[in-house]
């Protein structure tokens, strides 16, 4: 049992880490929270669908990189929509004053729900993941002692362990990475530095929207059905993981996402399942409260 | 060659992020009507009409005809429901029901310039308060409706103490919390609230063994509690509590440092505006007769909080209109129904990029605005 629960945790949680990157990346440079980025990942989610409709009709949804291409289909397409998102609705409102945005991007989030639930319909979608997968994959599962892994949840924890690893390399490694930090610490100096400020903030939305695309994939697959406002509160949580892992903190984000899931998890398997959405709001009180830098945060912020 | 195939990148960047959504046949209309509206762009005087949006304004009426306006105002207001049908005068009272919470919120968002998300927990602290005195109870409306003023009042004082040292986003997202935990709360406590079903046959408002639940009776409540909210707040804005709050607004530290009390301040402002949410909220129950947690979402919340800032914040006016328009808009368009929300969302982000200061801005954010463009 407790295992059981210390895995669906790790599985919750390493999804919404995902997402919670995306928000600590743009506050970190912005300090803004981009209200908008849960209905990127409701339209990764979707996007996942489209593509396993396409793929079906040309008959290569068995391939063994059928997968892949899903999930490159739907952060392609979420990453083009976040980019230019923030190009229309958020750049022409960096000088103006913080309330600004923030109803811009509550805008912008109604403007995608309503988008999605016109063009794909109110109604429950499902992902087939049997089109995608083999029989034995889907309902299969590793018999750990004292609790049962399925396939599914593996490819989950794994795909996020290695989108989270690579995106701390691309930050830690590259050039563009030192960038998008230096932008992060001081715009001006930045600037002044030749780094093109507007390219650097694109990039984070761009790359923020890919991993909550991934976020958004992988819940299709999990759960197997897509709505258009399961964007409000998976981004609700996942903001709640960035703020209490220390919003700006990359690694916090990872962190705070697996706390939260670890929460989530336990608090449904203990306390009460009726609650369970509770729990997330009662740590952030609790973390703004008594360590209102987050986990992980810098005490400046 | 590169200038000539420009006007086309936009559209064809927009066919291209909406046919996985949409499919070829309406991603290619959108991708066509956004192309004749950059080509109409390059032919009509855009810049002028976009420049004129933002900086009009309401003509200023004199002095002898303001008093003659404000009477055909009043006048106009109080004939109403002589005119109204009743589906219309159902509009009416919900708008009238909105002006005066957009106004409340106005309190902590205009003038202390705290960004509040869970606005609508307060309303429904007092409707629920309402629902619950009134049919275990039997108590009457009018008697009900200060007790649930004061229930969302302590509810306001419960949010605003642990939450005094936040600011800006963090305010936001705990307020927002706050919101969500007593709709939860709401939706799972099901021996006394009913759970999602509510609460059934709230008795309507009356008064002395008159009844006054007729939709005109109503009406006339809610234009009663609209004013003495408007006046609240025009009392508050010019006086010297209203003063501190904007002073705490435009520099908090600033403020301290010149002797004003900001904890005292903050919870005040949390109180007064919790207290209208709680009224409004028991006026609500007792005009829809039940209750239940689906009318107390986090987009009741965004609903009131656009309104403030659509409006103009900390301008009473701006509020109203904000408020009216909103409500008031969407019924004159229920055949285009579908596409209401969407327009909706895209209209927020465009007013926030074309006229920030809002529809009928505040004779202080109006002159700001004007030194700072």
């Amino acid at each position: 049992m407790l295992l059981q629960q210390l895995l669906n945790g790790l599985t919750l949680g390493s999804i919404y880490a995902l997402i919670a990157l995306g928000y600590t990346m743009v506050y970190g440079i912005l300090e803004f929270i981009n209200f908008a980025h849960g209905e990127v990942y409701m339209l990764g989610a979707y996007f996942a669908i489209i593509a396993l409709g396409i793929l079906t009709q040309w008959g290569v949804n068995t391939w063994t990189m059928a997968p892949l291409l899903v999930i490159v289909f739907a952060m392609v397409f979420a990453a083009a929509w976040g980019g230019t998102v923030e190009r229309i609705a958020y750049r022409p409102l960096r000088a103006a004053p913080r309330l600004s945005p923030l109803i811009s991007a509550l805008g912008v989030s109604i403007f995608l729900q309503n988008l999605v639930m016109l063009t794909q319909g109110a109604r429950d979608q499902v992902f087939r993941r049997e089109l995608l997968f083999p029989h034995s994959f889907n309902t299969g599962g590793l018999a750990l002692p004292g609790c049962q892994v399925s396939y599914i949840q593996i490819t989950i924890i794994a795909t996020s362990l290695l989108l989270m690893l690579g995106l701390t390399l691309f930050i830690n490694r590259t050039r563009l990475g030192r960038a998008m930090r230096a932008v992060a610490q001081d715009q001006r100096m930045a600037r002044l530095c030749g780094i093109n400020i507007d390219a650097i903030i694109r990039l984070t939305f761009v790359l923020g929207s890919a991993l909550a695309a991934a976020a958004g994939v992988l819940v299709a697959m999990h759960y197997g059905l897509v709505n258009f406002h399961i964007g409000y509160v998976a981004g609700l949580k996942a903001f709640i993981a960035a703020v209490v892992g220390g919003i700006g903190s990359v690694p916090g984000a990872m962190l705070g996402g697996l706390l939260l899931g670890m929460a989530e998890s336990f608090g449904a398997g203990y306390l009460s399942c009726e609650y369970k959405d509770v729990y997330a709001f009662v740590i952030l009180i609790a973390v703004l409260l008594i360590r209102p830098q987050g986990i992980m945060g810098d005490k400046s912020q | 060659m590169r200038t000539a195939l420009k006007p086309l990148a936009w559209p064809l960047w927009l066919g291209i992020l909406l046919w996985p959504l949409a499919g070829p046949v309406t991603s290619a209309a959108a991708a066509a009507a956004l192309l004749g509206l950059v080509l109409a762009r390059r032919l009509l005087p855009w810049k002028a009409a976009a420049s004129g949006f933002q900086a009009a304004r309401l003509p200023a009426i004199a002095g002898r005809w303001r008093a003659a306006a404000w009477a055909a105002l009043a006048c106009l207001l109080l004939a109403l429901p002589l005119a109204l049908n009743r589906y219309f005068l159902d509009v009416a009272i919900t708008a009238g029901i909105y002006i005066a919470l957009a106004l409340g919120l106005n309190i902590i968002v205009g003038l202390a310039g705290l960004l509040v998300l869970g606005y609508i927990a307060f309303y429904a602290a007092g409707a629920y308060s309402y629902a619950l005195l009134s049919t275990h109870l039997h108590l009457n409306f009018f008697l009900a409706l200060p007790l649930g003023a004061g229930l969302a009042l302590l509810f306001g004082l419960a949010l605003g103490v642990p939450t005094l040292r936040l600011r800006g986003d963090y305010l936001a997202i705990v307020t927002l919390g706050f919101g969500e935990i007593v709709r939860i709360v709401l939706n799972n406590w099901d021996s006394v609230t009913g759970g999602p079903n509510g609460i059934m046959s709230i008795a309507k408002p009356s008064l002395a063994g008159l009844a006054l639940g007729r939709p005109a009776h109503l009406y006339y409540i809610v234009l009663a509690l609209c004013l003495l909210t408007a006046l609240l707040i025009h009392r508050l804005n010019g006086s010297r509590l209203g003063r501190a709050l904007v002073a705490m607004r435009e520099d908090e530290a600033a403020a301290r440092a010149c002797g004003v009390d900001t904890v005292r301040l903050k919870l005040l402002a949390f109180m007064v505006s919790a207290a209208v949410a709680g009224t409004m909220g028991a006026v609500f129950a007792a005009k829809m007769g039940f209750v239940s947690p689906e009318s107390f979402t986090f987009w009741e919340s965004v609903m009131v909080l656009c309104m403030v800032v659509l409006g103009g914040m900390a301008s009473i006016p701006g509020v109203i209109l904000g408020a009216a328009a909103l409500i008031v808009l969407p019924e004159a368009f229920r055949q285009l129904q579908v596409y209401r929300m969407l327009i909706f969302g895209a209209s927020m982000a465009a007013m926030m990029i074309f006229r920030p200061q809002g529809l009928w801005p505040s004779k202080r954010r109006r002159m700001e605005m004007e030194e700072g463009g």
